[in-house]
């Protein structure tokens, strides 16, 4: 039968892999993935705003799927893959669509962004050519209050178009208003 | 180095025009842009320290009641807390205005909002801590509750706090800026409305958190999601700590997210050092969205009734406004809110008499403050619909009628605002021509329509809010022998990019690159003060701040090097990370070379720079709200979609100009304006702080779910122009652009409602059901409007008369001792001040007023 | 931060298994599917289980597809089984869905957000705790108030004089099914049991589910796509995260062009989705003319009685009834004779 393993105080032994490392944590079933990201591997980079998933700041990816990593249990975690905003750039070389956000200024105070920059992969993933409509869709999980989105959608079409191998440079207009 | 000062305005310009600029105005990455694309920029939350304790708060339940007992000893006995802290623990009161020093970081006697802090736990875990709540025992003795401002106008019991002008009034101000009696007289046209302007709240999507460390050799550094680090320092925790503010150190997080909501001191900032001075321990908080909602501070809810009285081509011949401020439960900055309701209606369209009105009541709800637009958008709402109102009575097109009478530039207004730049003509033609206004503005099918509205924001409030002589910005500037720059500056980074202004204007004036400048800011220990991060004062006054600092910097550079290579030091221009001669651009040496040599020379290199503001022209009780260096303007124009069915709105776009005087780096400018506009359209059509009103008046919907924000699919297309009108008072001529350009929103949004279905909503949010409910009682032949039917009855104080500029008035009022002087009297800032300013020092505020 | 209170996490592989630790675990468990309704309410401490009994694992419950039970039998009518583990942004992408029930691809594609439905689930949706404004608050908030019938208290604050509890159905899926005539498999300690999905819902905002607590949603039965066509409108504030404050779902059987028959089930408007039998009973044996969707939607709009629970003003919800089941109508109609 499937009872976890458990230790003396409730806890339990969750192995899976983060960001393409392996991790092992020990924690009461109770504990969110968010939680442990952040507490228990240090990885600060997700975030929350509401802990009920209403706002979409805490996004991750498992096994490829966005996910509300406030709403998932640490045990659910086991042998799944989970990928998070610090997991995106290659050493030193930004993502594209990090590279985008930071272009255009699609991160202003930047809380959001790491769900952002997640949910927004995962569609690049599902379709590498979105339309403006298809972004604003797989994006309307995910609440911003600094940028009216629209630089943030602009960023997703400027990354998509680099990483279908596009010479794309940010619209003008975009960057210095319509003349 | 003697005549420093000497000179720098010509050398600005002569490089100016000899080499062009080559980051200010030149779209770039932020610089710290790359940080929260890879979420390593650390908010409070993110920050733990070893032993650390979790804190949280105990609220109250009630929206008014006095304390008659706590009992901690359940809480403190439970396993894993390590202190409980009551009101009698940190009896000073605080407060952000020095006229509203009414909080305590624990209520100490009573409660005045359902979600008020009234005790607190520090524990080894936030479960703990949050346990422990549940064992601490509160015997309250309830109190009736004030729901309303119209019941405040009313009753004098209970008061809710005892310093209230008129019952539960607040604060009530009567201003009346030449005869505006004889001015309607003048009118061909006199029409009167009423408004009203929902409250709602900043929704930052980071929770406010706090760090606290007290070392053993009495210091205290406290870690913030605060916009204000200097009023938290100086202000709140050294006032209610006893700790000489010499011993504390704050430390502003990067903000996720401010918009005013996190510019107050904050009870669990206070909190959590405490805490950590009991035990020992470093205490962190981090609210949860609940408790958010309860700290509020945001927009308040404003009821307005506005006549104007207009010549037949339009000309304003005088006006008259009145509002009504539902302030919450506390003071917060609220008196300067009530005076921003009437403050700005005079700078966009001349308005020769002017009469404003205007009381602030004491509700028991979470207290209301400065939301992106302090105190303007409701206003501006009002005037943009009621002027939308009169060019249909007069048959004006609302975008002629405006574009006839726009303020001049350089002009002092009736109530003693100086106008600099004015590029609002500019931007109000730009929407009109690439919105197609012409061929939509009652011309749409129903169903469709097209609105205008304008509006102006100030760069900076023109006077600090505890009056003092001292800059209210200051900028350090460090040239290390590696060719790299330090800026270090008390400005907050919420988000806006106030960072990376710095580093944009050290990188053109020193002529390095954006990556060879550092930007140290929001450190009380490390960085010289800047007032913090509100009325969209930053990049005017720290941009001023950090010009003159780099002026010094080049100065001394400029000595060394115009030795070296024989040259006149006014010919040297710092381009290109060198510096050299600009008849003969060959003839220099690297930036990092000059550094060294005048390093060599001079000793280490750093220089500062300041900013105060200009001093305003009005000197009359009121009249230190509302001056600013400088006006930004914007204009636009909403289209919309009505399903007269459902009343459901929706705006598919909206064209805006704004006259930002000169963009810093136009990327930030662009994201600010789109982002105006999202929080505007909010207003407009969802955002709504709700309130149970019987039985506990508590706040309905305290949550991301149920708090409607837009999400994607609601946020409309935006069509953005900049407008360059650089102003004198800006550094580069630079403006404001983070909350002008929200204020046109919802009365364009109104405006073009009615463009569509011809019903006029007087009130935001523009629900469906105001929108049906109009439209039903316009089939029915009715007013065709939902909004407010009655301003009450105020016992306004006596007015106080100034006579505008045109009248031959000073800027005193009349009868003002201070006038007998006569127009040679000095100018002291000291009268200008509103709130009425204190001497700086933590006694001052409890003297009687 | 808001932190889920501490249980025991049981994950079972099977159907049997997990019965069997719902059983031991007694009135104290609660099965979870997707978690994204349980746990925001849990952290919010109105609904406490001490034990959860996770299905995700239960693989009997991720089957589904045309033709085939969970056992691989196939059904009758060749209608389609779902597993009610199947996630929303599955059953919206499903194919066979999309194409044979795109009025329940529709439902699931408009609850709450992408994020939601990458983890919410079909079964999750259908037994969706009832929601109400007094109700679904943090417990501090609650405390303040007293506390509500539905949770630790007595009073309904909707209705104070009402011996029941008016929380609202908020499913979308619910309505879409009750519409459908879908048939629900229950399986409990006793056995298997047939529900159609109008009897599955109980007009009670607490006990709004005729499903016992120990008893799984197993399967959802969807009648074959043979010669009737639905469609699902939903109103809310936004075009994403919110419930419903309305949700209209409606079934027609055409018989050439007449309607032969029809069910009008409204969402959010009471704690059980609610079926009009008058406004269906209207339009059987017209065209739906305009005249006959008028008169279907004054006789939907005269039983619905939203009460002051969810986002927006009551009056105006009721009245969206009438020009929400027009619309739905008018979609039906207009897809028939195109």
């Amino acid at each position: 039968m499937a009872r976890r393993r458990s230790d003396a105080a409730g806890k339990v032994r969750v192995g899976f892999e983060v960001n393409g490392e392996a991790v092992e944590v020990v924690v009461p079933p109770q504990k969110t993935l968010l939680e442990i990201l952040r507490e228990d591997l240090g990885l600060t980079g997700t975030k929350h705003g509401c802990e009920l998933g209403e706002c979409g700041a805490c996004t991750v990816r498992m096994d490829g799927t966005p996910v509300l990593s406030c709403l998932v249990l640490g045990p659910t975690c086991e042998g799944r893959s989970i990928r998070t905003v610090e997991g995106m750039a290659h050493g030193a070389q930004l993502h594209p669509l990090q590279r985008a956000f930071a272009d255009l200024g699609a991160a202003q105070c930047g809380y959001c962004t790491p769900g952002i920059l997640l949910a927004a992969e995962a569609l690049i993933e599902a379709n590498p050519t979105p339309t403006r409509n298809q972004i604003k869709e797989a994006l309307a999980g995910n609440l911003c209050r600094c940028t009216g989105y629209i630089k943030i959608y602009e960023a997703v079409e400027l990354a998509a178009a680099w990483m279908r191998g596009e010479d794309a440079r940010p619209r003008e207009e975009s960057v210095y208003g319509e003349r | 180095m003697a005549n420093a000062e000497g000179g720098h305005a010509d050398r600005r310009a002569s490089n100016r025009e000899a080499f062009a600029r080559r980051v200010v105005g030149r779209a770039h990455r932020r610089v710290d842009a790359a940080a929260k694309v890879t979420g390593a920029t650390r908010f409070a939350d993110d920050l733990v320290l070893p032993r650390m304790l979790y804190a949280r708060l105990l609220r109250s339940p009630h929206p008014h009641a006095r304390i008659v007992r706590v009992d901690t000893s359940r809480a403190a006995a439970l396993r894993g807390v390590k202190a409980v802290l009551t009101g009698r623990d940190l009896p000073t009161p605080f407060g952000i205005l020095p006229v509203s020093q009414d909080e305590h970081a624990l209520a100490v006697d009573k409660v005045r909002y359902v979600g008020d802090p009234v005790a607190a736990v520090a524990a080894t875990s936030e479960d703990i801590a949050t346990a422990a709540l549940d064992l601490i025992e509160v015997e309250y003795d309830v109190l009736p509750a004030i729901t309303s401002p119209e019941e405040a106008i009313e009753k004098a019991e209970p008061k809710i706090h005892d310093y209230a002008k008129h019952n539960n009034l607040q604060k009530l101000t009567n201003l009346e800026f030449g005869d505006v009696e004889a001015g309607f007289a003048e009118a061909d046209h006199i029409r009167e409305d009423l408004f009203f302007y929902e409250g709602s709240t900043h929704l930052a999507l980071e929770q406010h958190a706090a760090l606290a460390e007290w070392s053993p050799d009495g210091k205290l550094t406290v870690w913030a999601s605060t916009q204000t680090p200097h009023y938290l320092h100086a202000r709140a925790l050294a006032r209610v700590l006893d700790v000489p503010a010499s011993r504390i150190r704050v430390i502003a997080c990067p903000n996720g997210g401010g918009f005013g909501g996190k510019s107050d001191p904050m009870n669990h900032e206070v909190v959590v050092a405490k805490l950590a001075m009991m035990t020992g321990r470093p205490v962190k908080i981090t609210l949860t969205r609940e408790e958010v909602f309860y700290c509020h501070r945001g927009r308040h809810p404003v009821l307005m009734w506005v006549r104007t009285g207009v010549k037949r081509d339009g000309a304003i011949t005088a006006m008259h406004f009145r509002s009504l401020l539902d302030g919450g439960g506390y003071g917060s900055y609220g008196v300067a809110s009530m005076y921003y309701t009437g403050a700005l209606q005079t700078v966009t369209y001349q308005v020769p008499r002017y009469k404003f009105q205007g009381a602030r009541a004491f509700t028991n709800k979470p207290p209301c403050g400065p939301k992106r637009g302090h105190g303007t958008p409701q206003p501006r709402f009002a005037l943009e619909v009621h002027l939308d109102k009169i060019a249909e009575d007069l048959k004006l097109d609302p975008a002629e009628m405006r574009l006839r009478h726009l303020v001049p530039p350089g002009t002092l207004t009736a109530n003693y605002l100086r106008v600099g730049s004015i590029g609002l003509g500019a931007c109000i033609r730009k929407v009109v021509e690439g919105s197609g206004w012409e061929r939509k503005f009652r011309q749409l099918p129903y169903g469709r329509g097209v609105g205008l509205a304008c509006s102006s924001y100030l760069c900076g409030a023109g006077l600090p809010i505890y009056w003092n002589d001292m800059p209210q910005s200051a900028v350090q500037l460090k040239l290390d022998r590696g060719g790299g720059v330090t800026v270090f500056c008390g400005s907050t980074d919420i988000g806006q990019g106030s960072d990376d202004v710095l580093a944009t204007i050290a990188a053109e004036m020193l002529g390095v690159d954006l990556e060879d400048v550092h930007v140290v800011t929001a450190d009380t220990s490390l960085t010289p003060v800047d007032l913090g991060s509100y009325s969209s004062r930053v990049t005017l006054m720290t941009g001023n701040a950090l010009i003159q600092a780099a002026e010094r910097a080049r100065e001394i550079l400029a000595t060394h090097v115009a030795a070296k290579l024989d040259v006149p030091p006014h010919r040297l221009v710092f381009a290109g990370r060198r510096v050299f001669d600009g008849t003969n651009p060959e003839r220099g040496m690297a930036f990092v070379e000059a550094v060294q040599l005048a390093e060599a020379a001079h000793g280490t290199i750093g220089t500062v720079g300041s900013y105060k503001t200009p001093t305003a022209a009005g000197r009359y009780r009121g009249a230190g709200v509302g001056p600013s260096p400088a006006y930004s303007y914007s204009a636009a124009v909403a289209e919309v979609e009505v399903d007269p069915e459902t009343g459901i709105v929706r705006v598919e776009r909206i064209w805006i100009a704004h006259d930002v005087g000169q963009c810093i780096n136009p990327v930030s400018v662009m994201g600010q304006v789109e982002g105006s506009i999202y929080m505007g359209l909010g207003e407009a059509l969802m955002e709504e702080m709700a309130y149970r009103d019987s039985r506990n008046v508590m706040h309905k919907i305290p949550s991301m779910l149920e708090y409607k924000s837009p999400t994607t699919i609601e946020m409309c297309d935006v069509v953005t122009y900049l407008v360059e009108d650089p102003d004198p008072n800006g550094p580069f001529g630079a403006k404001e652009v983070g909350q002008g350009p929200l204020l046109p929103v919802p009365p364009a949004v109104a405006n073009a409602v009615y463009d569509a279905v011809g019903v006029r909503i007087d009130e935001v949010p523009i629900t469906p059901e105001k929108v049906l409910r109009a439209l039903k009682d316009k089939a029915k032949g009715g007013a065709a409007r939902c909004g407010p039917s009655r301003f009450p009855e105020i016992p306004w104080p006596e007015a106080t008369r100034v006579p505008p500029p045109w009248e031959g008035g000073d800027g005193s009022a009349l009868g003002d001792a201070r006038r007998s002087g006569g127009s040679g009297a000095p100018r002291t800032r000291r009268s200008d001040a509103v709130p009425v300013p204190e001497p700086d020092g933590p006694r001052a505020v409890k003297r009687a007023r | 931060m808001l932190r889920l209170p501490s249980f025991t996490y049981l994950e079972p592989k099977t159907l049997k298994q997990a019965l069997e630790m719902k059983a031991d675990a007694g009135p104290a468990g609660m099965y979870v599917a997707g978690g994204t309704d349980l746990y925001p309410n849990m952290k919010r401490r109105h609904q406490e289980p001490t034990v959860v009994v996770a299905l995700a694992g239960v693989k009997e419950l991720r089957a589904g597809g045309q033709g085939r039970s969970r056992k691989g039998k196939a059904t009758p009518g060749r209608g389609v089984i779902l597993g009610p583990m199947v996630t929303l942004a599955e059953l919206t992408n499903n194919a066979e869905v999309r194409s044979h029930y795109p009025a329940v691809a529709r439902a699931a594609e408009l609850i709450s957000t992408p994020l939601l439905r990458n983890m919410g689930t079909l079964g999750g949706n259908l037994c969706l705790d009832t929601r109400c404004n007094y109700y679904n608050q943090s417990y501090e908030w609650r405390k303040a108030i007293h506390f509500c019938m539905k949770k630790d208290g007595d009073i309904c604050w909707v209705a104070p004089s009402s011996p029941r509890c008016w929380a609202v159905n908020s499913s979308d899926l619910a309505p879409v099914m009750v519409a459908l005539d879908a048939q629900f498999l229950l399986v409990g300690p006793g056995g298997e049991r047939v529900l159609p999905a109008g009897r599955f819902y109980h007009n009670d905002g607490i006990n709004y589910l005729t499903k016992q607590p120990d008893e799984i949603l197993a399967e959802v039965r969807l009648p074959a796509p043979d010669g009737w066509d639905a469609t699902y409108h939903k109103l809310r504030r936004r075009g994403s995260f919110d419930f419903p404050v309305l949700g209209v779902a409606v079934w027609v059987r055409w018989d050439g062009a007449r309607v032969a028959d029809a069910r009008i089930v409204l969402g959010a408007v009471a704690s059980v989705p609610q079926e009009v039998r008058e406004a269906a009973t209207v339009i059987v044996g017209t065209d739906l003319s305009d005249e006959a969707i008028a008169a279907a939607a004054l006789a939907a709009f005269k039983p619905a009685k939203p009460m002051d629970n969810t986002d927006f003003g009551l009056s105006w919800r009721k009245e969206m009834t009438r020009v929400f089941v027009t619309r739905a109508l008018r979609e039906l109609r207009d897809r028939h004779h195109a």
